[in-house]
C-alpha cells in the first residue's frame, strides 16, 4: 500500500493500519442490523406442505455472501441478488444533479442523443442547481444558467433551483446555493439510493448512507434519457475511528489525516466506508464534510453508515421512503484502517496537493495573506459557528482579509440569525463584523475554483490563503503561483486572527 | 469536428480487442450517432478509429481514411504517431483546463475549440515550453505522457475535452484518476491508456513516439527506445463499442437509432 511512503509528516503512533487482504472481519454490532427476518406463525393451518413461491436468494438472506453498504446499494439498485468488486452493472439512479457548469454540455449530448423532443426518464428524478458561475457579469456564465432554465421549464423538471435577479440573492425565493448542500438541505439525500452527479464532490451525498458520485456531461446525458448507468462496483476500503473527538478538531482534520495516510490517488476507483464511535458521534453535516474529499483521494463514493442522527436529518426534509442498509458482518473489505482520533491534532494540507498533510502548529512560520470560508466542504452552517467560535474566543480582530461565503440561502440566514452558543445571543455574522471579517458574500460555490475573474474573493494575485475547501492544486482559486492551505474552519479562524498558519488550540484552550 | 461523422459512420466498430480498438461515437461533438452498426462488416476487421485518425492526419505512419478495407494492416488501424508533450504526477483536471474556462460548453462546436486552445494551460511556469503556443488554437502534440494520478480533482468533461480539441490522441500515464479515465472512454475525444513504467521520467517533451495499439507498445524513435503498456482492460468492451451509447445500442440497453 502506498500509506506509508504518502506521510510526510507523520502522527504515525495513532495510526494502526490493518491490511487484511480480503479477508472479511467483523463490523461494529450497530451497523450489522439483519433487515430480513420474517415472523412466521407457528400455527398449523394445513396438514399439506403449502405451496411456496419462488424464493430468490436475494430474499432468503442467510446463503448470501457478505456485502458491503456500497455493494448492497448498487445491488439492489441493479436488481441482482449478489455483487462483488470489478463486476460491471446497469444501476438505477434515483437522484441525477447537474449544474451551470456542466449541465449546458449535458443537456447538448441528451439532445444529440435521444433526439431534439426526447423528454428526461424522470421529471422529479433530476435536480438541477445553479451554484457555480453565479454572481458574476461573464456573459456565457449567465447565459448558461438561462440554458438551464430554458431546459428545465420545457421538461417541467420539478426542482429546479432558480436565479434570475443576480444584483440580490434574497429576491430569488427558489436560488439555494452550492448544489451538494443544498441537495442535502431539501431532502435529496436519502439512505440506500443512488445519487449520481455532475460534480466530483457528489460523494458528499455518501454521508446519508447512501451510493453517490460524480460523472461527466457525456454519463449524464445517458441517465437524462434512460435513468441507468452502467457502473463498476467498486471494492471497499474500511476507515475505523474511534476515541473522543478533541473539541478543537473538525471533520476536516479527520478527512486531512486520511488523506495524508493513503495519499491523492489511495481510493481510486475505490469505495470508502467510514464507521467507529467518533463517526457515530458526529453530526450530518460533519459527516458531510468527511465524505465531500473522499474524491480528494481517488474515491469513487464515501459511505456513513446511517442512523439516527441520519433520521433525525431526515424527518423533516422528505417524505419519499427509504431503506438504508449495512454492510453484513462478513462482507469483504480491501483493507482496514483504524485510527485512534483523541490523538489526532490539527492538521494542514499544504500546496499544492491535498495530501501534503502537516500539522497546524509546524507551519506556524507560515505567514499569510488572506482566510477563505466556505464551498461545500467548509461553508455549512457548522462552519462557520466553528470560525465564530474562535473569534469569540480570542476577542480580537482579523489580521488578513477573511472572506466568508455561505454555501446555501439558509446558511446565510443561519449566520444571520442563529445564536453563537455562548455569546449571549450574538450571530455568527455579528461576530464576524466585530473581528474585522469581510461582509458573509451571496452564496454559492464562489473563489473555491476560481471561476470568472470577477468572482468575489478569487485569488488573483500570487497570494498565500488558509481555505476550508477541498483543493490546493496549482491555480485551484486562482493564480496559478497563489499557495493554498487547507485547513478546518477553527484553523483557517485561528490564522485569521494571527496572520500565520495557526493551531486552533492558541485560542480554544 | 464534423469531419469526424462520415468516418464514424464507415465503422463497424466491432473489431476486437486486443488486435484494434474501436470508434469513438460517443463525442458530444461529432454530431452523429450513427444509426447502428451495419451487420456485414467483418467481426474481425481491423477498424479504425475515426476520432483518433482525424487528429492525426499529419502523421506519415497512418494512413487516413482506412476505413475497414481489408488491405488495411493493424498497425494502421491502431498506431498514433506524433511528438509527444511530457508532464509529471497528479496533473488534476485545473492544470488541464482552468475553472475560468469553464464557461465554454463543449457541446458547442465554436466554444469546443476555445476549450482546445486553452488545453494544459493552467500548468505552473515551470513548464517552459506551453502546450499550446499563444494565439493558437491546436498544439502540436499529439500524444501526452504523464506520471500517476492523471485527471485528478474535478468531473468537468471540458478536460479531456480540452486535450481531445487540441489535437491529443492519447494520453500514455502510469495511472488514471477515475473520473477523467471514465470521461475519456465515454467521450472518445482521447484514448487513455496506461503504462508499465514511469515513462515521464523516460520521454521529454518533444520526443517522436508511436503507439502500437495492438501490441501494448510505445516507441520512442528519439531515443530509439520501447516500451510496454498494460491493456486496456475492463472499459474495453465500451470502447469497442464506441463509448457508453453505442454500448448501449448494441446490448439492447437503449434502442438502435433506426428502431
Amino acid at each position: 500500500m502506498a500509506s506509508s511512503s504518502a506521510i510526510t509528516s507523520p502522527p504515525t503512533p495513532l495510526i494502526n493500519k490493518k491490511d487484511v487482504g480480503l479477508s472479511a472481519f467483523s463490523s461494529q454490532a450497530s451497523f450489522s442490523v439483519q433487515k430480513f427476518q420474517k415472523r412466521v406463525s407457528k400455527k398449523i393451518v394445513s396438514v399439506m406442505a403449502p405451496q411456496q413461491s419462488e424464493r430468490r436468494p436475494a430474499t432468503t438472506g442467510s446463503v448470501k455472501t457478505g456485502m458491503t453498504m456500497t455493494e448492497k446499494i448498487l445491488a439492489r439498485a441493479s436488481e441482482k441478488p449478489q455483487l462483488s468488486p470489478g463486476e460491471n452493472v446497469w444501476v438505477n439512479i434515483d437522484v441525477l444533479m447537474t449544474h451551470d457548469v456542466c449541465g449546458p454540455g449535458v443537456i447538448g449530448t441528451f439532445k444529440k442523443e435521444f433526439g431534439e423532443n426526447a423528454k428526461v426518464w424522470d421529471r422529479e428524478k433530476v435536480v438541477i442547481i445553479p451554484d457555480h458561475y453565479i454572481f458574476t457579469t461573464d456573459e456565457r456564465a449567465n447565459r448558461n444558467v438561462d440554458i438551464l432554465r430554458d431546459f428545465c421549464n420545457e421538461q417541467n423538471i420539478k426542482y429546479f433551483y432558480d436565479i434570475k435577479d443576480l444584483s440580490n440573492f434574497k429576491a430569488n425565493p427558489d436560488y439555494k446555493g452550492v448544489c451538494h448542500i443544498a441537495l442535502a438541505q431539501e431532502g435529496h439525500c436519502r439512505p440506500g439510493e443512488v445519487l449520481l452527479g455532475t460534480d466530483s464532490h457528489t460523494c458528499t451525498a455518501g454521508a446519508f448512507g447512501q451510493f453517490a458520485t460524480g460523472i461527466g456531461n457525456t454519463d449524464a446525458g445517458f441517465v437524462f434519457g434512460t435513468g441507468k448507468l452502467l457502473l463498476k462496483v467498486p471494492p471497499t476500503l474500511r476507515f475505523v475511528m474511534d476515541g473522543d473527538m478533541p473539541d478543537y478538531l473538525l471533520a476536516k482534520d479527520l478527512i486531512l489525516q486520511i488523506i495524508g495516510e493513503i495519499s491523492v490517488a489511495g481510493a481510486t476507483y475505490k469505495s470508502m466506508e467510514f464507521v467507529g464511535t467518533t463517526v457515530e458521534s458526529l453530526s450530518m453535516e460533519e459527516r458531510m464534510t468527511l465524505c465531500n474529499m473522499v474524491v480528494e483521494a481517488g474515491g469513487k463514493n464515501g459511505v456513513v453508515p446511517a442512523d439516527s442522527t441520519t433520521y433525525k436529518y431526515l424527518e423533516d426534509k422528505t417524505s419519499v421512503p427509504y431503506e438504508p442498509v449495512y454492510s453484513d458482518e462478513q462482507a469483504r473489505f480491501l483493507s482496514e484502517y483504524r485510527f485512534d482520533i483523541s490523538k489526532l491534532e490539527p492538521l494542514v494540507a499544504k500546496p499544492h496537493s491535498p495530501d501534503k498533510r502537516a500539522l497546524a502548529r509546524e507551519c506556524k512560520d507560515v505567514k499569510i495573506d488572506r482566510v477563505y470560508i466556505g464551498s461545500c466542504t467548509g461553508g455549512k452552517t457548522e462552519d462557520f459557528m466553528a470560525a465564530a467560535k474562535v473569534f469569540l474566543a480570542s476577542g480580537t480582530k482579523v489580521k488578513v482579509p477573511t472572506f466568508l461565503v455561505p454555501a446555501t440561502q439558509k446558511v446565510w440566514m443561519d449566520v444571520y440569525a442563529l445564536p453563537v452558543p455562548g455569546s449571549g445571543g450574538k450571530t455568527c455574522a455579528q461576530i464576524f463584523e466585530e473581528a474585522g471579517c469581510d461582509t458573509p458574500t451571496s452564496p454559492s460555490c464562489g473563489a473555491c475554483l476560481g471561476g470568472p475573474r470577477d468572482t468575489y474573493a478569487r485569488m488573483n494575485e500570487p497570494q498565500v490563503c488558509v481555505s476550508t475547501t477541498n483543493r490546493n492544486f496549482p491555480g485551484r482559486m486562482g493564480h496559478k503561483e497563489g499557495q493554498i492551505y487547507l485547513a478546518s474552519p477553527y484553523t483557517a479562524a485561528a490564522s485569521a486572527l494571527t496572520g500565520f498558519v495557526t493551531d486552533p488550540r492558541e485560542f480554544l484552550q | 469536428m464534423a469531419a469526424t461523422a462520415s468516418i464514424i459512420s464507415s465503422n463497424p466498430a466491432a473489431a476486437k480487442l486486443p488486435t484494434t480498438t474501436a470508434s469513438t461515437s460517443l463525442s458530444p461533438f461529432s454530431s452523429i450517432k450513427f444509426p447502428s452498426y451495419p451487420s456485414t462488416k467483418p467481426l474481425i476487421s481491423n477498424s479504425t478509429v475515426p476520432h483518433f485518425h482525424h487528429k492525426t492526419l499529419s502523421s506519415t505512419l497512418i494512413s487516413p481514411h482506412a476505413a475497414a478495407s481489408p488491405t488495411d494492416t493493424a498497425a494502421a488501424a491502431t498506431t498514433f504517431h506524433g511528438v509527444c508533450y511530457v508532464v509529471g504526477d497528479n496533473i488534476d483536471t485545473d492544470q488541464i483546463i482552468p475553472a475560468e474556462y469553464l464557461t465554454l460548453v463543449p457541446s458547442n462546436p465554436e466554444e469546443y475549440k476555445k476549450l482546445g486552445s486553452y488545453a494544459l494551460i493552467g500548468l505552473p511556469s515551470t513548464y517552459e515550453t506551453r502546450f499550446v503556443e499563444p494565439g493558437q488554437i491546436k498544439s502540436k502534440y499529439s500524444i501526452v505522457i504523464g506520471g500517476d494520478n492523471f485527471g485528478c480533482g474535478s468531473s468537468r468533461e471540458h478536460a479531456p475535452v480540452a486535450l481531445g480539441a487540441a489535437g491529443v490522441a492519447a494520453v500514455v500515464a502510469e495511472s488514471y484518476a477515475r473520473i477523467f479515465f471514465r470521461n475519456s472512454v465515454a467521450t472518445g475525444e482521447v484514448y487513455p491508456l496506461e503504462s508499465e513504467t514511469r515513462l515521464c521520467q523516460e520521454c521529454r517533451t518533444g520526443d517522436v513516439v508511436t503507439i502500437e495499439l495492438g501490441d501494448n507498445k510505445l516507441i520512442n524513435h528519439t531515443t530509439g527506445k520501447e516500451y510496454s503498456m498494460k491493456p486496456i482492460g475492463d472499459a474495453g468492451p465500451v470502447i469497442e463499442a464506441g463509448g457508453i451509447f453505442a454500448y448501449a445500442r448494441k446490448t439492447g440497453m437503449i434502442p438502435s437509432r433506426n428502431a
